[in-house]
């Protein structure tokens, strides 16, 4: 298990009431966002079990606190940019979980009617502008969204989610090296997850830390986060807006955290040391923060209360998606071009 | 009407349409302060400033995926890669992100953004800087591509791929850089998807794109003056999507069709060309149809050698001679 060296960042979390800075009203919404997450993400993967879930799908079980932290702290208007592993981005960003259980289940009511599936979650109306299964292609697509904003003078800021393999890439380097040269306002997130794929990330990366250990190379401020802790990565991403939105260019944050299941549906994980799934459990994310807000004085029926309220959100999208209709046929060949259809000659 | 080079239409071409839209913006390697490597892009830096026309890091990735990223949020990209070869390091982007997110989004996601590369052979640069590789991208759904054969319609057709809601890929061929042609004052706008019959005859069809077209048209004068072939060249000009209409009628004229391609033999445009003809006009044809093209070779860098792996006019002429004769 990897060290949380950010000992500071905690201890001042610990210390800290319901109403300091990030107040009762956010931590509510903190908690509601990891169970909702938590939930329907366990709800996918017994979907799969019944085989209704098809396809491959990455589950993001034990890494809610970074994508609930960084949705809660964006502004409508910001722009996710997702992998791969995006269900959780998605729904943290307010996408429906009948539309993304749809997806994944290939049904006509999923976000994109089947035609995308559970690697490519996109709601442009929520701002979740694509989930990218090619390693790195989003992050200089995430730059472009930014060089938009900043050319127009909007203030929205682009959020690039990826994993701790994904440094390796040459997509990473070209943008960092990219973002930092014009001063886009642009949110490198690296959920570091221990793993790259079926290989610990250790054993083929040059450095320890393998976003915060290279942010030194593109002149950016080294910043490695506890990802089980919603507080931190929620302060974390807010300074970060924060500065991208003044002008002051990017940020590269790595996000420490782990990811219960394997790396895909195909992967039962066997590769992991024993015991290391069970001690990454003791700091789970949603475990941690419910015990955070009993400890600041939230009731206990209140935290009830939210988690039978997304209980009965999963089951009745769960219906619904097991009583949606198949997409029809004639979508096959549809919007290819932006004419609607898909012809290539007269 | 004025004489302009293909190279000073390619900058007259992006102003007419950074000049229209403010949302158009250009991005690219040495495209700004040092005008182009090829000199295509000169001026428009000081006309436009350096927030509308933003030089690069030698990161083709970054440079397509900056453009994606762009278009998809509102703007109008105009990207450069400097030589079509680059295409192979940034291909992700071609082949999996340009023509895919509209469809993979159910219609969520567009991407109007144009990639304009210089591409093709002629100047001695060997196998990784002159290869002719449109037919890399005709092969991906989604996309579009086109590639003008003289200054004109490097100006109309620049205008139609930027006004295009689709990604188009907008191939530049090198040698053509410094040829002139007349091209009318004023706007120009043309619009993708249109064949051009460069010089009409009733014996048999060829058709060619981009370097070829001008090779295709001496050799069709060689033709009729030497043998008495009447060729019918026509500008195929852009191959997503592709004017099947003006190619089989044609064919239906003539009988006869010809290809001339600069890329290696596999897999070339004319191939789908000929497979479209066989499908549906197959007994217009009064005899096989023929692709001339370069040898499937990497391409040589010493000129006696290059000169004589593209598709030349001697070869255009004597392979049309004797199809025709036998």
């Amino acid at each position: 298990m990897a060290k949380i060296e950010d000992r500071a960042t905690r201890s001042k979390v610990a210390a800290s009431g319901l109403n300091d800075d990030i107040g009762e009203e956010m931590r509510l919404r903190l908690f509601r966002s990891q169970v909702l997450l938590r939930q329907a993400e366990q709800r996918a993967f017994d979907l799969f079990l019944q085989n209704l879930v098809k396809g491959t799908s990455h589950l993001s079980l034990g890494q809610e606190a970074v994508a609930a932290g960084f949705a809660c702290a964006m502004k409508p208007g910001d722009l996710s940019f997702c992998t791969y592993r995006g269900h959780a981005h998605t729904l943290a960003r307010g996408v429906p979980v009948e539309k993304v259980l749809g997806e994944l289940m290939q049904r006509d009511n999923g976000l994109m009617r089947g035609k995308g599936g559970s690697m490519h979650l996109t709601s442009a109306e929520h701002g979740v502008m694509g989930s990218y299964a090619i390693i790195g292609a989003h992050l200089p697509i995430a730059c472009g969204a930014a060089w938009r904003a900043q050319y127009k003078g909007h203030k929205d800021v682009s959020v690039c989610f990826f994993g701790d393999g994904t440094t390796n890439i040459g997509a990473f380097h070209e943008a960092l090296n990219f973002a930092v040269v014009w001063k886009l306002p642009v949110i490198f997130v690296c959920e570091n997850n221990l793993y790259m794929e079926y290989t610990p990330i250790g054993d083929v990366t040059a450095v320890k830390h393998p976003a915060a250990d290279r942010a030194a190379a593109y002149g950016l401020e080294r910043i490695l986060i506890d990802g089980n802790d919603a507080d931190v990565v929620y302060r974390a991403a807010s300074a970060a807006y924060e500065k991208a939105r003044a002008g002051g260019g990017p940020s590269l944050i790595e996000c420490l955290t782990y990811r219960y299941s394997g790396h895909s549906r195909a992967d039962p994980a066997k590769y992991r040391p024993e015991g290391e799934l069970e001690k990454w459990k003791e700091r789970d994310p949603v475990k941690l923060y419910r015990e955070r807000l009993k400890q600041f004085g939230v009731a206990e029926n209140a935290i009830t209360a939210i988690e039978t309220e997304v209980q009965n959100i999963v089951d009745a999208a769960t219906e619904a998606c097991k009583a949606a209709p198949m997409p029809p046929l004639d979508i096959l060949t549809t919007d290819v071009y932006a004419d609607g259809g898909f012809a290539w000659r007269n | 009407m004025a004489e302009l080079t293909y190279r000073d239409a390619v900058a007259r071409g992006i102003a007419q349409e950074m000049t229209r839209d403010p949302d158009v913006v250009f991005l690219g390697e040495d495209i700004g302060k040092a005008g182009g490597v090829f000199k295509a892009t000169v001026g428009l830096y000081e006309q436009f400033g350096p927030l509308r026309v933003r030089d690069t890091p030698i990161s083709e990735q970054a440079i397509l995926g900056a453009a994606m990223g762009a278009a998809m949020t509102g703007l109008k990209p105009i990207a450069e890669i400097m030589f079509s070869d680059f295409f192979a390091v940034c291909f992700d982007y071609i082949a999996n992100e340009f023509g895919k997110s509209r469809y993979m989004s159910n219609g969520q996601l567009k991407c109007p953004l144009v990639v304009r590369t210089g591409n093709g052979a002629g100047s001695r640069f060997g196998a990784q800087h002159s290869q002719s590789v449109e037919n890399w991208c005709m092969m991906i759904p989604g996309i579009k591509v086109v590639a003008p054969s003289n200054p004109r319609d490097v100006i109309g057709l620049m205008a139609a791929a930027v006004r295009d809601p689709d990604p188009v890929i907008f191939f530049e061929h090198k040698s053509l850089y410094p040829t002139k042609g007349e091209v009318p004052d004023g706007e120009i706008v043309d619009r993708l998807g249109a064949a051009a019959i460069a010089r009409p005859g009733k014996d048999a069809t060829i058709l060619a794109l981009a370097l070829m077209v001008p090779r295709a048209l001496v050799a069709a004068e060689r033709l009729k003056a030497e043998h008495g072939i009447d060729c019918e060249v026509v500008d195929v000009r852009s191959l997503v999507p592709l004017d099947t209409q003006t190619i089989l009628g044609s064919v239906a004229r003539t009988h006869r069709l010809f290809t001339v391609e600069e890329n290696p033999r596999l897999c070339g445009w004319g191939a789908e060309i000929v497979s479209i003809v066989a499908d549906e006009a197959f007994y217009d044809l009064d005899g096989p149809p023929v692709r001339i093209t370069t040898p499937h070779i990497p391409l040589p860098a010493a000129d006696i050698l290059e000169d004589v792996a593209l598709p030349t006019v001697d070869r255009i002429v004597e392979r049309v001679r004797r199809s025709m004769q036998s």
